[in-house]
């Protein structure tokens, strides 16, 4: 991360929002934003996402520290099930002479 | 006031009798304090007690107006809706007090907002200094919030109960303020060659105008209890201030009180361009709403 203003053309890094509605929710992901510094991007974050009493908490995540699937490999890894029915355990029936399963 | 309300409302015509001219005959809608805002059904101020919330008022209304100006002229689009989301608490803040000012001879928030001319305003001067530079608008805005900060934590427990529910409301929405000015003073102060020479600039600017904040009139003490008597907050505010400076490696500026006068009436020179683009529209079209 550089410091502002120390390159010439600047760009603040990107930061994921996260934003927890409630007790016992979890944290959601609630959009994206640009700030110099972690500590910028949770007040960033409550401007920009928390206004109007969304929030009990916020995380804020390096967008560069996310990895992610690759949406072009979607059909792949994320095929329907439909015709896989082996994939589901009650597809097997009981070997003969197994009493206790 | 109206000319804030949502996005949704900007867009609203201006009401016009349909059987009047098309410049006259402005229908007026009665101007209500929004539920939300504290202050909407309480009881009337007496005299003192509205010239004291107008002190107050006016400082949030103009404060606002200022940051405004940032929208759409920020560093980055983050900061324009921090600023912006500033100045709109503020402008809940004049709403609230100004509607409270206005109980004591039946003048609406809209009346004291849009027409008063200058010498009736009692902000102080430090917030009708110009925007400057992205930090020396954060250099105004640190000694501001500072204040307002110290002053409503007190003002909460004042006997005064309509002026201590809207300062219960407003602390919190200072405490925000203060530290973002306080997060960009540590960052610019502590930052760039050119980053710390900008802070320095602003807070050489905005200082010889912290005085003023802290004196103490024959208005204070009349109102006792009911309010925040201004040289009480002098120490911790500039406690809070030093121990920011510190942090950010930034020295006191060593400069002289300016003479000022605006809790008397008496401005400086960049007030009237203030209210002359605020309530341009107000007094074009009275009773207009938008």
């Amino acid at each position: 991360m550089t410091t502002p203003g120390y390159s010439e053309k600047e760009s603040w890094p990107l930061w994921e929002v996260f934003v927890r509605a409630g007790r016992g929710l979890s944290h959601v992901h609630v959009g994206s934003l640009h700030a110099p510094d972690a500590t910028l991007a949770v007040r960033n974050a409550r401007d920009l996402y928390t206004r109007r009493r969304e929030g009990l908490s916020i995380w804020v995540v390096p967008a560069a520290a996310v990895t992610t699937s690759d949406p072009d490999a979607r059909d792949e890894w994320f095929e329907s099930p439909a015709g896989k029915n082996y994939r589901h355990a009650v597809y097997y029936t009981h070997a003969e002479g197994v009493r206790h399963l | 006031m109206s000319a804030t309300r949502t996005a949704d409302d900007v867009h609203g015509d201006i009401h016009r009798d349909v059987h009047g001219d098309i410049h006259g005959d402005v229908h007026v809608d009665a101007v209500e304090l929004d539920p939300e805002l504290v202050g909407a059904g309480g009881a009337d101020a007496d005299h003192d007690v509205a010239q004291y919330a107008q002190w107050l008022g006016d400082d949030a209304l103009v404060l606002a107006q200022r940051l405004g100006a940032w929208i759409s002229r920020a560093p980055e689009l983050e900061e324009d809706i921090a600023l912006g989301n500033i100045a709109l608490d503020l402008v809940g803040q004049a709403r609230s007090l100004l509607h409270h000012a206005g109980t004591a001879d039946g003048r609406s928030e809209d009346d004291l907002a849009y027409f008063r001319d200058e010498t009736e305003f009692r902000s102080s001067w430090l917030v009708e200094q110009p925007n400057g530079d992205f930090a020396a608008t954060i250099a105004r805005q640190l000694v501001a919030s500072t204040y307002m900060h110290e002053l409503y934590a007190r003002l909460q427990h004042a006997s005064e109960p309509t002026l201590a529910a809207i300062a219960a409301k407003a602390v919190l929405e200072v405490a925000y303020h203060r530290d973002h000015a306080v997060q960009w003073t540590l960052r610019l102060g502590d930052g760039t060659d050119e980053s710390r020479r900008r802070m320095v600039a602003g807070l050489d600017a905005v200082w010889p105008y912290v005085d003023e904040l802290f004196a103490d009139t024959p208005l204070i003490d009349r109102l006792g209890d009911r309010a925040v008597r201004p040289s009480t907050l002098r120490e911790p505010v500039l406690a809070a201030l030093r121990d920011v400076l510190r942090q950010a490696g930034l020295a006191e500026p060593d400069l002289p009180p300016a003479p000022c006068g605006g809790r008397a009436g008496r401005h400086s020179e960049y007030l009237g361009y203030i209210l002359a683009e605020m309530q341009v529209l107000a007094r074009q079209h009275p009773g207009a709403s938008w």
